[in-house]
């Protein structure tokens, strides 16, 4: 397998690449025939309901589940006891990983609930009001805990305790103390205590960002049927079908080989989507009753269950030199694993400095158990959080220098070369053309005027991620390919994966058929998730196709009665030194049953030549010092996209990223009562930003191709959240003068902060 | 959802009887927008009793002596593309106009925002700056009770066991005069009030002072204020003068008295009180001028 950054064929006149052809799926989205997993009915088919912990820590010390199974209609009631005992084992899922103890106790609950909505029984009835009245009917009896809600309270030595075998991996050691720190980690570069002592200007602030949700539109859901010979189906949606069928697999304790995953169309993931909730118990409940097994979350239950991005607690510290180079940087960063270990501040502290060329750096990472969900992925998982602090700080430094801040970041750009504080050495990348491009722009350009407007400047950094992708095609006789991939779509990558192997075999977009398929249907992939999908599942096709045209030229050969080394395939059509000779691909697929019979493309590909991504936002706002309200008034994002495949959809990921970012900055927020109680879950007031909150989004895509790919691709789909939330902050204080350190910057918060700085008649 | 009874009657009466005769928990639908999210959310109900068969139910009708009558069940999309209502009660236009989305409107009704009390509730605080009434239908006959009146804690109101609101009455606006709502919401829609206002203004014919005001707020108390002291400080004065209108808002402020939770804390209420009702005076006097 090719990964060095030799693969990079240096195309630039590509056919099909750049270009936007009609999506393949998009007719049966458009109408609304595209099958979700709600969609699903079945004749016999069963719905389930799950009981929920109305609490956010206790002790479970007994289910009493007689009266529901006693009420016409139920046909099964499961809990913990149900589901086969596991062994410590860590499980990796493409994008984080669980133990699959943690995963079982978090789909149902193991003599503990951790948080609000904790799963504890499910049900399954002939019908969905059944099953929700069965569900009310059990009877749950709880000692109530002491709820544990931030970091920085969980970290106290005296903080209750949410795991009681928890104890802390400091530096990759074990130290055997009883904690809800699981984790405690450090990178190093240099000697950051002399960085600083050399310092001109020393900037030291700390920050708070609050657990977020991903907005994905469809809820989770599972549909299994457990066959009498033990074959298990699973119909859901999910950004992964082979991790959903490897984590189901496990906590039911049966080969992988007896679980088949059907992906359904997916109404957005976001990271939310990768670990399983609902599937063991459709299958568990199946099991007992023979029957299929429905069951889709309320939206209550998404905010109250699945897994949030993590809260933090992030303390950062940059040092520059009289020449306004960084000299220094420290970071902080304690992240909110949720109920079970595992969270982001790892990837995040892979991205707080990224950006930039630093020789002295320090950064200590801890994730933390608190009382809320346990934490999953969300775009870019951590360096929203990461980038809100070090941006922030790098604004600052350049107000008090006053430098234009994006000429400091042209000056301290990391590029080829540059090594990264948790190890890597930067291949080509393209910050400093981001931020050359966001220079040069007629936004920039364009002065602000108006009284408590402001302009912020952000950059942020994503690594992206390669992994295991499969692909398979066959060669139909009227010259078009049907594709088959494991890559749920989520973006548009069906027609992104299918313009790549298009473009190898001189054929239109149109004329391959791209089909995501269940996981006996294809080999085995990883999540669309780190932004790899286009990257990795683009390369397999690529790589398929490469497949396909060698098997070509041996046919044209026998075809011909010549070597193969005499078949020139070139834009389409195979050829020879004999002119008479030429057929098309059309052609040539119209004789294959004469030449051999059918042939079929495969290809494997575990890439590593994966292209970090940059981007730069401008924010231009204005704040009502009245009410605290912050209005969005022009928004432009740079990014470095490699190669744009499909420049509308990477567009519409940058576009799409910093809507959600906006809305994380902004209003964003699980709203926990000291109980520990989510109060605000709904989309009524989990205030994501609907259309008239947001501008028109400009963006401007920069090519600086990666050289670890053929067509130059990076990854497109995460960098755009990562800075958002430090350009509206930077924004903030360029239009009032306050420093807004804690996400959300919601209109109570900035009134807050104006106060502090005015006096409450100061603005009233 | 539990499983319930469900009866659309034809009249007045025929409601009355069925109203008198209903055993256990009774949900009144009009537009349904709060009652089915309710019964969702567990809310159970024995009988649910829609009023959209009813004629004065949904209608909608101006008459220059009796002014403007909106049927309890009449959505707010129907209210605020009514030409009558776009041209002579605009403060009407502003909240029907802003609750929930579009989808919302096109069922949710003033009546059911009535009826279901929230204390953010959008549309009693316009009514009750307009002078509105509530009119209400029981085995006794019909009743009304002022708007300001008829709420009497968060999710409850005046109406009695076997009672039900047919319609609003609105008076026809005085000469000179201007009505003007407002919420603040953290983004531009579907949202739940913070705090809201509301304020009217009569002008004399110069349209140079305030002869008579009236100022409501909302989302800031277990109920729709009226706020008499805000109207009083403005009534006589100058529409440009900033002390008498400073003197309103200090009214608002002081009248609040507000609840924290995740949507506000109470010093941002309070503070927004006096803010929101501002703005309110504000476009109340603008649109005296331009009448």
């Amino acid at each position: 397998m090719a990964t060095k950054t030799e693969d990079y064929l240096g195309i630039t006149d590509y056919k099909v690449i750049g270009t936007r052809p009609i999506r393949h799926d998009g007719v049966d989205k458009v109408i609304g025939r595209a099958k979700y997993g709600a969609d699903i009915d079945m004749a016999g088919m069963l719905h389930g309901a799950v009981v929920r912990s109305p609490h956010a820590h206790a002790r479970i010390k007994s289910i009493d589940t007689s009266k529901a199974e006693a009420l016409a209609g139920v046909k099964a009631v499961i809990t913990v006891e149900d589901l086969p005992l596991q062994e410590d084992k860590i499980e990796d899922l493409g994008e984080g990983a669980a133990n699959l103890q943690h995963l079982r106790a978090n789909v149902l609950a193991d003599g503990k609930v951790l948080y609000h909505g904790h799963a504890v029984a499910a049900v399954a009835a002939t019908d969905i009001h059944t099953a929700q009245e069965a569900a009310d009917l059990i009877d749950v009896e709880y000692e109530v805990l002491q709820p544990v809600l931030t970091v920085q309270e969980a970290m106290k030595e005296d903080a209750p305790l949410l795991l009681e075998n928890q104890t802390t991996e400091s530096l990759g050691e074990d130290t055997g103390q009883k904690s809800n720190v699981c984790t405690h980690f450090r990178h190093e570069l240099g000697d950051v205590e002399k960085g600083f002592a050399e310092a001109e200007l020393v900037i030291e602030r700390e920050f708070d960002t609050a657990t977020v949700h991903q907005g994905y539109i469809e809820p989770q859901n599972a549909t299994a049927l457990w066959s009498a010979d033990d074959q298990i189906t699973v119909w859901c949606s999910t950004q992964g079908a082979f991790t959903v069928r490897e984590q189901t697999a496990q906590i039911l304790d049966v080969p992988v080989s007896q679980v088949k995953v059907v992906p359904m169309e997916i109404g957005g993931g976001f990271g939310g989507k990768i670990r399983i909730y609902l599937e063991p118990l459709a299958a568990v409940l199946s099991k007992k009753t023979g029957r299929p097994v429905k069951m889709v979350m309320s939206r209550t239950e998404v905010l109250q269950a699945t897994g949030p991005t993590a809260g933090s607690f992030i303390k950062c510290k940059m040092g520059v030199d009289k020449a306004g180079k960084i000299v220094a940087a420290y970071a902080y960063m304690a992240y909110e694993s949720g109920g079970f270990p595992g969270s982001w501040a790892a990837p995040g502290a892979m991205c707080i400095f990224a950006p930039y060329n630093i020789p002295n750096v320090l950064i200590d990472g801890y994730e933390v158990l608190v009382n809320k969900p346990q934490t999953m992925a969300y775009r870019a998982p951590g360096a929203t959080n990461a980038a809100f602090a070090s941006e922030t700080i790098i604004d600052e430094i350049c107000e008090q220098l006053d430098v234009d801040p994006l000429e400091f970041r042209l000056k301290n750009s990391a590029r080829e070369g540059t090594r990264r504080a948790d190890g890597p050495v930067y291949p080509r990348i393209g910050n400093e053309e981001c931020v050359k491009t966001a220079l040069s722009s007629e936004h920039y350009a364009t002065q602000l005027n108006g009284k408590n407007r402001g302009r912020g400047i952000a950059s942020g950094f994503w690594f992206n991620v390669g992994l295991k992708s499969s692909a398979a095609a066959s060669v139909n006789s009227d010259g078009t390919v049907s594709l088959v991939e494991g890559s749920t779509d989520i973006g548009g990558t069906r027609t992104s994966i299918a313009m790549q192997l298009a473009e190898v075999l001189g054929i239109r977009a149109e004329d391959v058929k791209p089909q995501v398929v269940d996981t006996d249907s294809i080999g085995d992939t990883d999540v669309t998730g780190g932004s790899r999908t286009t990257f990795a599942t683009g390369w397999a096709a690529y790589q398929c196709a490469l497949d396909i045209k060698e098997q070509l030229i041996e046919r044209a050969a026998k075809l011909w009665e010549i070597s193969t080394d005499d078949v020139v395939f070139d834009n389409g059509t195979f050829s020879s030194s004999d002119s008479s000779k030429t057929l098309s691909f059309k052609e040539l697929a119209g004789m294959l049953d004469e030449t051999g019979g059918p042939v079929m493309g495969r290809a494997t590909v575990n890439p590593s030549g994966v292209g970090g991504a940059f981007a730069v936002m401008i924010a231009d706002i204005e704040v009502d010092t009245e009410t605290g309200k912050v209005e969005i008034l022009r928004v432009s994002v740079i990014q470095d996209a490699g190669k744009a495949v499909y420049p509308s959809y990477v567009e519409g990921q940058m576009q799409g990223g910093i809507a959600q970012g906006i809305g994380w900055a902004l209003n964003e927020e699980y709203a926990y009562n000291r109980d520990g109680l989510l109060t605000n879950a709904s989309l009524l007031d989990y205030r994501m930003p609907t259309c008239l909150d947001l501008p028109m989004i400009e963006t401007h895509i920069v090519e600086v191709p990666n050289p670890g790919h053929p067509y130059g691709v990076r990854g497109v789909g995460e960098v755009p959240i990562v800075p958002p939330a430090a350009a509206i902050a930077n924004a903030i204080y360029d239009a009032v003068g306050v420093r807004m350190t804690n996400l959300p910057m919601s209109p109570g918060e900035v009134l807050k902060a104006l106060w502090a700085k005015n006096g409450e008649n100061g603005t009233a | 959802m539990n499983a319930f009874d469900y009866e659309a009657p034809q009249s007045v009466d025929e409601a009355i009887s069925l109203l008198s005769a209903g055993n256990g928990n009774i949900g009144i639908l009009a537009g349904g927008t709060d009652l089915i999210a309710q019964l969702k959310e567990g809310r159970k109900i024995d009988l649910m009793l829609d009023l959209k068969q009813i004629p004065e139910a949904t209608a909608l009708s101006f008459d220059e002596d009796s002014g403007l009558s909106i049927g309890a069940a009449t959505s707010c999309s129907k209210i605020y593309s009514y030409d009558v209502v776009k041209n002579h009660y605009p403060a009407l236009v502003d909240c029907t106009s802003l609750i929930g989305s579009i989808q919302i409107q096109n069922r949710g009704s003033v009546g059911g925002n009535f009826c279901n009390a929230s204390p953010a509730a959008d549309t009693p605080p316009a009514v009750i700056v307009l002078g509105g009434t509530c009119r209400i239908a029981g085995p006794n006959g019909t009743r009304e009770v002022a708007a300001e009146d008829f709420f009497s804690g968060p999710g409850q109101s005046v109406l009695q066991s076997g009672e039900f609101l047919i319609s609003i009455q609105v008076p026809t606006p005085a000469a000179n005069s201007g009505a003007f709502f407002l919420r603040f919401i953290p983004r531009n829609e579907m949202d739940i009030a913070v705090a809201n206002a509301a304020a009217s203004v009569v002008l004399d014919s110069e349209k140079t002072t305030i002869q008579e005001a009236r100022v409501a707020i909302g989302a800031v108390a277990p109920t729709p204020l009226l706020v008499a002291d805000a109207g009083a400080a403005l009534a006589g004065k100058a529409v440009d003068d900033e002390d008498a209108i400073e003197a309103a808002c200090a009214a608002s402020r002081a009248a609040a008295r507000p609840i924290s939770d995740m949507r506000g804390t109470i010093e941002q209420r309070i503070h927004l009180s006096g803010v929101l009702t501002r703005r309110a005076i504000q476009g109340a006097i603008q649109r005296a001028k331009e009448s």
